[in-house]
C-alpha cells in the first residue's frame, strides 16, 4: 500500500476507465514488478483467493449465492460472460496473506553438548497483490491495522501490498455492509485509510465490462497511467458506478443495528437468546475462520524425531475450541454458550473500546459457512426482543 | 541473515539457584547465558514467558528479584507439559525468556497500610513486594500478609513466611484442612480480612490466588469499606504471546497479559462477576 495521493490538495486525482484489456495489463504489471498477484478464482467450485495471471483466472461470468448455511459458486446466464465480478465475496476473507493460517516464529537447534542456538529465518515471501477486495474485506484489513499494529510480520506484509478494491454489485443473501457502513461502495477515503491503491468498479454492458478506475494512492495512480485503452471518466462512467452502487445497497435487506449491538450483547451476558441460539451450535469454530477480522492465534513447539530442532509456529486458533481457554485445573469457558457468547460479546461488544470499531464488517461469512445456519444478525435481534431494546 | 521477529524470540537463560518447595512445586534463578543480552529488570506483579526447548512457553510470574535484576526468580507448579519439564530442569539447564510482561503492582506510598492476600501458589507474585517493603519500612504505614493455603503441608515458603514475622511483619496463615500438628487458623482467608484492615480508606490490598478467592476477598474488602481502586488483583488467562496479539487472555475490552495482569477491582468487577468469561 502506498502513500495517499493529494496530500497537498484534498482534489482526488481524475477517475478514468479501463477496459478489459487494461485490467490485463494492470495484473501483467504487477506480477512483472515482483507481486504475487491474488484475486478472485474458481477453485474446486468456489469463488476463492488464487494466482491471478490475467483476467482469464478470475471467475468471468460465474455467480455466487451465499445463505445461512449455503454456499454455491457457478456459471451464469444472468449476467455477461466476460464480467469478472458478479459475485459477492472470496468464500474466505484477505487476513490470510497477511496473517497466515501457520507461520514459523522461530527455528533452533540443539547442538552436541546441548547449546541451543536460533536458526536464520527463510527469506520473506515476495509482496502480494490482492485484485478484487470488496469494501466488508478492506474495511476488515483497515480493522486488522488496528487490532495487529504490534505484530511486525503482519505489518511488514500489509505495507508491501498493493491493494486494487472493486466496489460490490452483487450482493448475497448473507451480506450486510450497508448496517456496517463498509460497502458496497467505496469512498475515497475509506480506501486510502484502509490502505487501498485503486478503487474500481466494473461497468457491464452489452460489449462487455469496462472499470472505472480511482487511483487512492501515488502508487495506485502511477498504475494506471500507462494503460492503453484508458480515457478520462466522463460524467455517464461516474453515474453508472453509482448505480452499480446504488442498486446492490437497495438489494441488501439484512440488517445489524451497530449503533445498539454493543450494549445489546455485553449488558444481557444471562438472557434466554442466547442458550436458544447455541442450541443449534456445532462449536466447529468455522465462524471465526471465515470471520475477515477474527484474529486469533495460538503457538505450538515440533521438534524432529532426534530433537536436534524444533520450532515454533503460530496458527490460527478459535475461541470455540475448549482449549482456547485453558488453564491448569480447566478451562475458563466449559460451556458452548459461553464460547459463542465469548466470540460475539468481543466482536460487537468490546472492540470499539478496545480497537476503536466493531470488529464485524457485515460481510455475512459467519452467516454462510456456519454448518448449523446460526445468523449473527437473528441473534442480535433476538437479544433485542427479549431484553427490550 | 534475516532473522526471526525478536519479539517471539527468547533469550537463553541458565538457571543458577534452584530449591524443591513442595512436591509439585520448585523455585529457580535465571541469568542469562554467556552473550545473551540481559532482559531489562521485571517490576514486583510481572512474568515472562518461559519457555522449555521443544516443549513449549508459559506465562511465570516472576518470584523474586535481586537488587540488579539478575538473576530473577520464578516458582513453578507441575500442572500442565511445559510447567512439568520446567520442574524437570536443573541448575545448569537452560530456559528461554521473554519479557518482561504486563502491569506491576502499585508501588506503596507513604501513610498508606499493605494489606497482601495470598492464596495457594498467589503468594509467588506477591513475593517481591514483601521483600521490597521489609527492605523499605519507611515506605508505607504498615504491612499485613493473609495466607491462605489448602493445608499445612501445601504452605509455600513456609521457613521464609516465619523469617518474615521476625522482621516484624503481621503474618496471618490459615488452612482450609489442617493436621494434627496445626495450630493456627483453619477456614477460608476471607475471614481473617476484617480484622486485618485498620483503616479502609488508607489500606491498599494486592491479592493473589484462584479467581474464586480473589472475587471472594474483594466482596469482602468492599464490604470492610476499601475503594474498589485500592483493590488490587493479579488475574490469569490463557497466554499464547504475552503481546496482545493473541487474542487468548481478553478479558473485556482488555487483554490480561498487556493490560494485566495486575488489574483493580474497580475495572473488573462487572466483568469478574459474569459466569465463565
Amino acid at each position: 500500500m502506498g502513500a495517499p495521493v493529494g496530500s497537498t490538495t484534498s482534489a482526488s486525482p481524475p477517475s478514468s476507465v479501463l477496459s478489459a484489456g487494461d485490467l490485463d495489463a494492470l495484473i501483467g504489471g504487477l506480477a512483472e514488478d515482483g507481486y504475487r498477484v491474488l484475486g478472485p478464482t474458481v477453485v474446486d467450485a468456489v469463488i476463492d483467493w488464487g494466482p491471478v495471471r490475467s483476467s482469464d483466472d478470475l471467475p468471468r461470468g460465474w455467480v455466487d449465492d451465499q445463505r445461512a448455511g449455503r454456499y454455491r459458486a457457478e456459471p451464469s446466464d444472468a449476467v455477461h460472460p466476460d464480467a469478472a465480478f458478479a459475485f459477492a465475496s472470496p468464500a474466505s476473507a484477505p487476513k490470510r496473506w497477511f496473517l497466515p493460517p501457520t507461520e514459523p516464529l522461530f527455528r533452533a537447534t540443539r547442538r552436541p553438548g546441548g547449546s541451543i542456538a536460533f536458526l536464520p529465518a527463510p527469506d520473506p515471501d515476495p509482496a502480494v497483490a490482492l485484485v478484487g477486495v470488496r469494501g466488508c474485506d478492506l474495511a476488515a484489513l483497515a480493522v486488522l491495522d488496528r487490532a495487529l499494529a504490534a505484530d511486525p510480520a503482519f505489518r511488514r506484509r500489509r505495507d508491501a501490498a498493493f491493494v486494487v478494491a472493486v466496489e460490490c454489485g452483487h450482493p448475497a443473501d448473507s451480506c450486510f455492509c450497508p448496517s456496517a457502513g463498509t460497502g458496497p461502495g467505496i469512498p475515497d477515503e475509506a480506501a486510502a485509510a484502509a490502505g487501498a491503491d485503486l478503487v474500481l468498479t466494473e461497468l457491464v454492458d452489452e460489449a462487455g465490462p469496462r472499470y472505472l478506475a480511482r487511483p487512492v494512492s501515488a502508487a495506485g495512480a502511477e498504475r494506471v497511467v500507462g494503460l492503453g485503452d484508458r480515457r478520462p471518466a466522463t460524467p455517464a462512467d461516474i453515474d453508472g458506478a453509482a448505480t452499480v452502487v446504488a442498486s446492490a445497497r437497495d438489494a441488501i435487506t439484512r440488517t445489524l443495528p451497530f449503533a445498539s449491538a454493543p450494549a445489546l450483547v455485553r449488558d444481557a451476558p444471562e438472557a434466554a437468546a442466547w442458550d436458544q441460539t447455541v442450541e443449534a451450535c456445532l462449536l466447529c469454530g468455522n465462524c471465526t475462520m471465515a470471520c475477515p477480522t477474527c484474529f486469533c492465534t495460538s503457538v505450538h513447539d515440533r521438534t524432529d524425531v532426534a530433537g536436534t530442532t524444533a520450532e515454533r509456529w503460530r496458527e490460527w486458533d478459535s475461541c470455540f475450541s475448549l482449549a482456547f481457554s485453558e488453564l491448569h485445573g480447566g478451562s475458563v469457558r466449559e460451556s458452548p454458550v459461553s464460547r459463542y457468547r465469548q466470540w460475539l460479546t468481543h466482536k460487537l461488544g468490546m472492540w470499539p473500546e478496545q480497537f476503536g470499531s466493531s470488529g464485524c464488517v457485515g460481510c455475512g461469512r459467519c452467516i454462510t459457512w456456519c454448518p448449523a445456519g446460526i445468523d449473527l444478525t437473528r441473534h442480535v435481534a433476538a437479544l433485542a426482543m427479549e431484553v427490550g431494546a | 541473515m534475516s532473522g526471526y521477529d525478536a519479539l517471539w524470540t527468547p533469550v537463553l537463560h541458565r538457571i543458577t539457584r534452584w530449591r524443591r518447595d513442595l512436591d509439585d512445586t520448585v523455585t529457580f534463578g535465571l541469568a542469562p547465558v554467556e552473550g545473551a543480552e540481559a532482559l531489562a529488570p521485571p517490576r514486583p506483579g510481572q512474568f515472562h514467558m518461559l519457555w522449555v526447548y521443544g516443549i513449549g512457553e508459559v506465562p511465570i510470574s516472576v518470584s523474586g528479584i535481586d537488587r540488579d535484576g539478575t538473576p530473577v526468580v520464578h516458582t513453578v507448579r507441575a500442572v500442565g507439559r511445559v510447567t512439568e519439564a520446567l520442574c524437570r530442569l536443573q541448575p545448569g539447564d537452560t530456559v528461554g525468556v521473554r519479557g518482561p510482561f504486563g502491569s506491576a503492582w502499585p508501588e506503596a506510598r507513604p501513610g498508606e497500610d499493605l494489606l497482601v492476600v495470598a492464596g495457594g501458589l498467589g503468594l509467588a507474585p506477591l513475593r517481591p513486594v514483601v521483600h521490597a517493603a521489609i527492605e523499605a519500612p519507611e515506605r508505607f504505614g504498615s504491612l499485613t500478609v493473609v495466607i491462605g493455603a489448602r493445608s499445612p503441608s501445601a504452605l509455600l515458603f513456609e521457613e521464609e513466611i516465619r523469617s518474615w514475622s521476625h522482621e516484624g511483619v503481621d503474618v496471618r496463615v490459615t488452612v482450609d484442612y489442617a493436621d494434627a500438628g496445626w495450630r493456627g487458623s483453619i477456614g477460608v482467608v476471607t475471614r481473617l480480612l476484617r480484622d486485618a484492615v485498620r483503616d479502609p480508606a488508607r489500606t491498599v490490598a494486592l491479592v493473589c490466588g484462584p479467581e474464586v478467592m480473589m472475587r471472594a476477598s474483594a466482596r469482602e474488602l468492599t464490604s470492610i469499606g476499601l475503594p474498589g481502586a485500592s483493590i488490587l488483583l493479579s488475574l490469569e488467562r490463557n497466554m499464547e504471546c504475552a503481546v496482545g496479539l493473541c487474542g487468548h487472555c481478553q478479558l473485556g475490552a482488555k487483554f490480561v497479559c498487556v493490560d494485566g495482569p495486575v488489574l483493580s477491582w474497580e475495572r473488573i468487577e462487572p466483568l469478574l462477576g459474569i459466569r465463565e468469561v
